[in-house]
């Protein structure tokens, strides 16, 4: 596979929908980004961007990739402890919730039982647990994440549509020290990328 | 399509593709995935099929609005209930929904910690059930408290009053239960159609279709990275759904099991309810799925060798469910309780005895005798019948445990419920409002996991091999 020239130069990037006010920023440049035809030929490339020592850079594919991430050395998301988190302040929340309503907030003396009749309060401390542990899930995952995000730059690349459909693509930002426009360009073209192209911020 | 030579040897410590049957069948890729299923979606013009159940479900809908306004204006007394039979039809529907929507959870959450991975054709589209299940079985409650509009009564709030409510009642747990249920599947639906918005966004050609599904998929680029978060959270959320679809009827029968009623205060209430559930869940979705894939050309996803497996979970907990009524009977009987017995035989040859047989026919005899057969289990106008014969003896075994409440201890408890015209005016205008529920969503989301399919793909036709969450999330 041949890498085919940049379809996007830089600078260009911009179109009038995204009018910024005052003057033109500067032209810049958010990456490169390398596009693969298989999800083998991503990994592959991650393994050795990884082995280069590159640090500010991501894969991207229409379904999970399990062998990317672990390349990229991200063997393990920390939403196991979110959630975990978040569960146990709901199970707290709703067991307490109930023990002080019913004892001191209006108190209920339902046929002589005690005040803590912590059995009677388990399903509902069960329910609350779920409830906010997949609460804390759901807004977990997208401020970690970041989303919602509209305008990434990656998104100015046409080609990045099917980054969603057939396509594999990795894409090293600007921000890492050990990028360099013409060596880092170099180096993704021995990648066998089906192209290299430039993102332009 | 991506069709490029791979290489031969994997990175070591992945465990070897598994061996199963073709789950999608023909030559399907990566594109060819997204276009028959996206494509429903995002191709304006609709097969007859779907004008004809949207139609149906609207004009039902319009039955229940009827109903409903009348009964704003008149109150609950247009219904049939009265004492003994308080609740009559509102419960009966609210546990008949509730139980069709647990096979949305038992089949995205159970389902995926088993590996199963035929699961994958038919998540997106029972999750999607178990919402507008659970949205018309709340219905029923709302309904039934004659003043909906305080509803948040049920709820614990500061007000003037100082009035907390009682959270020994397994009515309050009922309440928690059903609103955790229906938040949490939702999330759960919504995390795992994030992607395949995403993959609408890219696909879709249209202006609006591409603001409308770039708007709900939150800016989704497929970020390694985010992948691997988001495969965590999905797990995680399958994890607490076992528990939670278990709890939510396991509550819904202490409504009745922690009564003194005879019949009803019986310790095999919670599993009972719980098969019975995934027995009428997994008819629904059946019924729905065979004319469904026929419409849209769905069949390379929903194959017959979906069926048949459905078929075969729907005879063991057909068969649970039958030894449910067993137990029943026979506890009954061995522990010598003369109300039990006496209200046994009521419910057996009573006034409302017939209803108990509806209940026997189209919950065991019928279904349980063909779906033995493989050849029954994969013809869909046999399916199509055996779920629906399901679906209304499920309604029966419910109807046959409320109506338990005219035949009570001492002859002067006894009398009798008749639902009215407004009953049956809500109970079909219910499923008027699934329906409609059903066929905007066939239209407006994909119905099938794009993301997931594409997962389920061999990998030398570009997919993941069946690789999927339960492989990568750690």
């Amino acid at each position: 596979m041949t890498p085919t020239t940049p379809t996007v130069t830089p600078g260009t990037g911009h179109d009038a929908a995204h009018g910024h006010h005052g003057p033109p920023p500067e032209p810049t440049v958010f990456g490169l980004l390398a596009e693969f035809e298989t999800a083998d030929g991503m990994t592959n490339a991650a393994i050795k961007v990884q082995a280069a020592g590159y640090t500010r850079y991501d894969c991207f594919s229409p379904y999970p990739v399990a062998d990317a991430a672990d390349a990229m050395n991200f063997p393990k998301s920390e939403m196991g402890t979110v959630m975990f988190v978040g569960g146990l302040t709901g199970a707290c929340t709703g067991f307490f919730m109930q023990y002080y309503l019913n004892a001191y907030g209006y108190s209920l003396n339902v046929g002589g039982r005690p005040y803590l009749s912590w059995p009677s309060f388990i399903p509902i401390t069960f329910e609350m647990m779920v409830l906010t542990a997949a609460l804390t899930g759901l807004f977990g995952l997208m401020a970690l994440c970041g989303l919602p995000r509209y305008h990434h730059p990656l998104f100015n690349v046409p080609a990045f549509d099917r980054a969603s459909r057939d396509r594999f693509f990795l894409c090293i930002e600007l921000i890492d020290p050990k990028y360099d426009a013409v060596a880092t360009r170099a180096f993704l073209n021995d990648l066998h990328p089906v192209s290299v192209e430039e993102v332009p911020e | 399509m991506a069709t490029a030579e791979l290489p031969t040897t994997h990175r070591a410590g992945l465990p070897p593709e598994p061996e199963m049957h073709p789950l999608i069948l023909n030559k399907h890729g990566l594109v060819s995935i997204g276009d028959a299923i996206g494509g429903v979606v995002l191709n304006t013009k609709h097969p007859r099929g779907w004008w004809i159940g949207f139609l149906a479900g609207m004009a039902m809908l319009q039955i229940l609005a009827i109903s409903v306004a009348w009964l704003f204006y008149m109150g609950v007394g247009v219904w049939g209930i009265n004492v003994p039979v308080a609740w009559g039809f509102a419960i009966v529907n609210f546990v008949w929904w509730i139980g069709i929507g647990h096979a949305g959870t038992l089949i995205s959450a159970v389902l995926l910690l088993l590996h199963q991975k035929w699961r994958t054709s038919i998540n997106r589209f029972s999750e999607a059930m178990t919402i507008f299940a659970v949205m018309c079985a709340g219905l029923f409650p709302l309904l039934h408290m004659g003043r909906p509009w305080f509803f948040y009564w049920l709820y614990p709030f500061p007000n003037v009053a100082g009035v907390w409510p009682q959270f020994r009642s397994p009515l309050t747990w009922d309440v928690f239960a059903v609103t955790t249920y229906f938040t949490v599947s939702l999330v759960f639906w919504y995390i795992g159609l994030i992607p395949d918005l995403a993959a609408l966004r890219d696909q879709a050609q249209k202006r609006w279709q591409r603001i409308l599904y770039g708007l709900l998929s939150l800016g989704w680029r497929g970020s390694a990275i985010h992948w691997r978060r988001y495969e965590k959270v999905y797990l995680i959320l399958g994890g607490i759904s076992t528990p939670l679809v278990l709890s939510v009827h396991t509550v819904v029968s202490f409504d009745f099991a922690v009564s003194i009623v005879p019949l009803w205060h019986a310790t095999i209430f919670p599993p009972f309810f719980v098969a019975g559930a995934i027995y009428s869940g997994f008819a629904m979705v059946v019924a729905i799925m065979i004319p469904v894939r026929k419409w849209y050309k769905l069949e390379d996803f929903f194959s017959d060798h979906h069926m048949d497996i459905m078929g075969k979970v729907m005879l063991a907990t057909g068969f649970l469910v039958t030894y449910g009524y067993f137990s029943e009977l026979w506890m009954a009987w061995y522990g010598h309780s003369l109300y039990e017995w006496g209200t046994t035989m009521e419910r057996m040859f009573g006034p409302y005895g017939w209803s108990y047989w509806c209940l026997i026919g189209f919950n065991c005899a019928f279904p349980l005798t063909f779906l033995w057969s493989k050849k029954i289990r994969t013809s869909p106008f046999w399916m199509e019948l055996i779920c629906i014969s399901v679906l209304i003896g499920m309604w029966f075994e419910r109807y046959v445990i409320v109506i338990t409440l005219t035949r009570e201890y001492v002859p002067a408890q006894w009398g009798k419920y008749a639902p009215t015209i407004w009953d049956y005016g809500t109970m079909i205008g219910s499923l008027g409002l699934f329906l409609t529920l059903f066929f905007l969503f066939i239209r407006y989301l994909p119905m099938i996991s794009i993301t997931e399919m594409r997962e389920l793909l061999p990998r030398k036709q570009g997919g993941g091999g069946g690789h999927s969450i339960m492989e990568n999330a750690p």
